[in-house]
């Protein structure tokens, strides 16, 4: 095999360094910053900080409201990505049968994905209302009293329909794409052995499918704990009050909304380094159980 | 193009130029979307109609939270607008940071502009002053809380609107519920039945005179008055005298709107937005009190948001800055956005000539908060000054909404709030250092 190599290291830097440098100015410094006020308590117009140590840290764990919002947090990941997920690759498998009119089938299911975040809260919000919501008065005549904003799993199950049904197309895409490279003879092997089509699908197509959904895994869990903001602010309005919230709403809450500034910074250390342990658990375990072709 | 002429040309630029430099061009960032947007844009362009000096530019910065937390980052990158509007949540925080505004009062005798604090309405003066009286924020958009009701909803059910607790539940509401109506509904439970209930009842809201004259300030909210407030809401909602929308302000109001709840406590600012949608007859009375609590129910105090001069201009510009104030405190102008908005008119010469007009038996309904504001004052009515307050704003609507849905006890979520916020202010009390 030919090997490429360059003559000389500043090159591949030179090459690196735009990437870099936007990694350095969006992500370290502000990091950085983020770690450094956590450790301070400070007065919004900058007059003068405090050092206070691991005090913002101490009270995140001692506070009652603060835990409820992780444990909430917790149970919307795992349902919405899991739901997120598992309806996107249901809807891919039977595409990917569709033999007649594919394309507008197709495109009828990736056309919610073009919707951002805030609008789809405003729908889901529509839906859900109070008094004139569609779902709302459809679960009012099948005798259930169902009031956003007031009951707390109320709001929490519209927030966590409206974030999976805005999740579906980006991985029905993925899926089917997906499933559209599996190859003909593989299938075809598959189709003389067995003639269980659930069979085939457990033994076949999702294995060889693992690839995709270990992205996908990634890319719905990092969704679910951090692009569903829009959709959480447009349900609540901008006040929790006794509703649910998640653990990135809750940063904005505090720092943005109450100016508190280390309290807020000590909140996104923690999901930082929440993430972070995410991600190194899902690499070093999960990976290896998959295999690329 | 010969030289003449180009020579003529750079001079009548120049010129052009030197007249422009001679306005003193200032910024204002607020809050005030939609309607109430397109009112200030007007109240900004008839102040630059009325002079040639100064020239203001009103920038809408979104909600009253975004506003200030613009403005703060704006101080810190030294890039400040010259005015700034603050909600009555965030007082502390920009009253507290000191070197960050210029007091109003202050403002103004610097420019050689004559103030009175006694010119200003009762509950209007002191809100956004020191603990001297020394007003630091110009009162802008001024409310105060007020009970709406259905006209004709009282008429059909033989009632008047109530004056105090006690007759609401013995009397309005059950003939309202028998008229088939929901008696009351509320829209912001901190405001209306936390600080202006302490205020009306004249109670003591925290320590340190409501921590006016120190950081080092206790909530006292944990009242037995107001627990007994909150027993008596839990009884009338089971008894269906009473109903809970959640924590946003419009899912209340909709339903007094749609003519389902009778009974409506909003803002005195809410009236124009009313009058504007409903189709039945309706009008407004005073806060109700208890008179278990009080014989004597005092004043509320107002919310809304006040105008901050922000510091690091020059004198020029501070000028400029106080001279708005001025118009913005003038009779005509005063009476202009009393009129067009419903918010309070802040001086009392203002509030006499909107009477002159005829304004009020036009809209009796206006009234009642300006009557409401200038009621006697105690000792405790002039407001609070507590720092991080949204948040604890935050956790008494967290609280109340557990309370109205059954999830905790009146005890305990006060006991709650009382806790949390005190830790709040603890930490507001650190940051002030």
């Amino acid at each position: 095999m030919k090997r490429a190599a360059f003559g000389h290291i500043s090159f591949p830097i030179l090459l690196l360094l735009p990437q870099l440098v936007i990694i350095a100015i969006f992500f370290y410094w502000p990091a950085g910053y983020a770690l450094q006020s956590s450790f301070y308590l400070e007065d919004p117009f900058g007059f003068g900080s405090t050092f206070v140590g691991m005090d913002n840290y101490t009270r995140l764990a001692s506070s009652s409201s603060y835990m409820d919002a992780a444990w909430f947090t917790l149970i919307f990941t795992s349902l919405v990505t899991f739901f997120a997920l598992a309806i996107a690759l249901l809807l891919a498998v039977k595409a990917d049968k569709v033999i007649r009119g594919a394309r507008t089938y197709r495109t009828l299911l990736m056309w919610v994905y073009a919707i951002a975040p805030p609008v789809a809260g405003l729908i889901g919000v529509m839906l859900f209302d109070q008094s004139r919501g569609n779902i709302t008065q459809l679960l009012g005549m099948m005798g259930i009293e169902y009031r956003l904003g007031v009951n707390y799993w109320d709001t929490a199950s519209a927030m966590i329909t409206v974030s999976i049904w805005k999740q579906i197309p980006v991985n029905f895409i993925f899926f089917l794409s997906g499933l559209q490279a599996i190859p003909q003879s593989v299938r075809e092997a598959a189709m003389i052995d067995n003639r269980s089509g659930t069979r085939r699908f457990w033994d076949i197509t999702f294995p060889l499918l693992a690839p995709t959904g270990f992205f996908l895994l990634i890319i719905n869990i990092t969704y679910s704990l951090f692009d569903t903001f829009g959709i959480v602010d447009t349900i609540v309005k901008g006040q929790p009050g006794n509703n649910p919230m998640t653990l990135v709403y809750r940063v904005f809450v505090d720092g943005f909304r109450g100016q508190d500034l280390g309290g807020s910074s000590a909140q996104s250390v923690v999901l930082m380094v929440l993430v972070l342990i995410l991600t190194i658990v899902q690499f070093r375990f999960l990976e290896r159980r998959i295999h690329y072709t | 193009m010969n030289l003449k002429k180009t020579v003529g040309l750079g001079l009548a630029f120049g010129l052009m130029a030197g007249a422009a430099q001679a306005q003193t061009e200032i910024e204002f960032w607020h809050a005030m979307g939609g309607q109430l947007g397109e009112t200030v844009d007007q109240m900004a362009a008839n102040f630059n109609a009325s002079q040639g000096d100064y020239v203001i530019t009103p920038v809408f910065k979104g909600t009253y939270e975004e506003t200030l937390t613009s403005a703060i980052a704006a101080f810190r990158a030294g890039e400040q607008p010259n005015i700034v509007q603050v909600f009555d949540a965030g007082a502390a925080t920009v009253i507290g940071a000191q070197g960050a505004t210029v007091p109003v009062e202050q403002l103004l005798s610097d420019n050689g502009v004559a103030f009175d604090r006694e010119d200003y309405i009762s509950g209007v003066r002191n809100f956004y002053a020191d603990a001297d009286g020394q007003m630091i924020g110009m009162p802008f958009n001024s409310s105060t809380p007020i009970m709406y009701y259905n006209a004709d909803a009282l008429e059909a059910a033989g009632v008047t609107a109530p004056a105090t607790w006690e007759e609401f539940a013995e009397t309005t509401a059950p003939a309202l519920l028998e008229a088939g109506y929901i008696p009351l509904a509320q829209s912001h439970l901190p405001w209306i039945f936390t600080e202006n209930f302490f205020s009306r009842h004249n109670l003591q809201f925290a320590s340190n005179d409501n921590g006016y004259t120190g950081v080092d300030t206790e909530i006292m909210v944990n009242h037995p008055a107001i627990r007994a407030h909150f027993n008596a809401l839990t009884e009338w909602q089971e008894a269906g005298y009473f109903e809970w929308y959640g924590t946003g302000w419009g899912d209340n109001q909709d339903p007094f709107e749609a003519g389902e709840v009778a009974m409506w406590l909003g803002s005195s600012g809410s009236f124009g937005g009313i009058a504007d949608r409903v189709d039945f007859n309706f009008s407004a009375a005073m806060l109700p009190y208890w008179e278990a609590v009080t014989t004597e129910p005092t004043q509320t105090f107002i919310g809304g948001a006040a105008l901050f001069a922000m510091s690091g201009f020059d004198a020029a510009e501070n000028e400029a800055t106080a001279a708005f104030f001025d118009y913005l405190a003038s009779t005509d102008n005063q009476v202009f956005w009393h009129v067009a908005t419903g918010y309070v008119p802040i001086t009392t010469a203002a509030y006499e000539a909107a009477a002159e007009q005829g304004h009020y038996e036009e809209f009796p309904a206006a009234e009642v908060g300006v009557q409401q504001l200038q009621l006697p004052a105690g000792e405790f009515t002039r407001g609070y000054r507590m720092g991080f307050y949204v948040q604890i704003r935050d956790v008494m609507n967290r609280e109340y909404g557990r309370i109205l849905t059954g999830e905790t006890s009146v005890e305990d979520a006060f006991e709650t709030i009382e806790a949390e916020a005190n830790e709040l202010l603890a930490r507001f009390a650190q940051t002030q250092g």
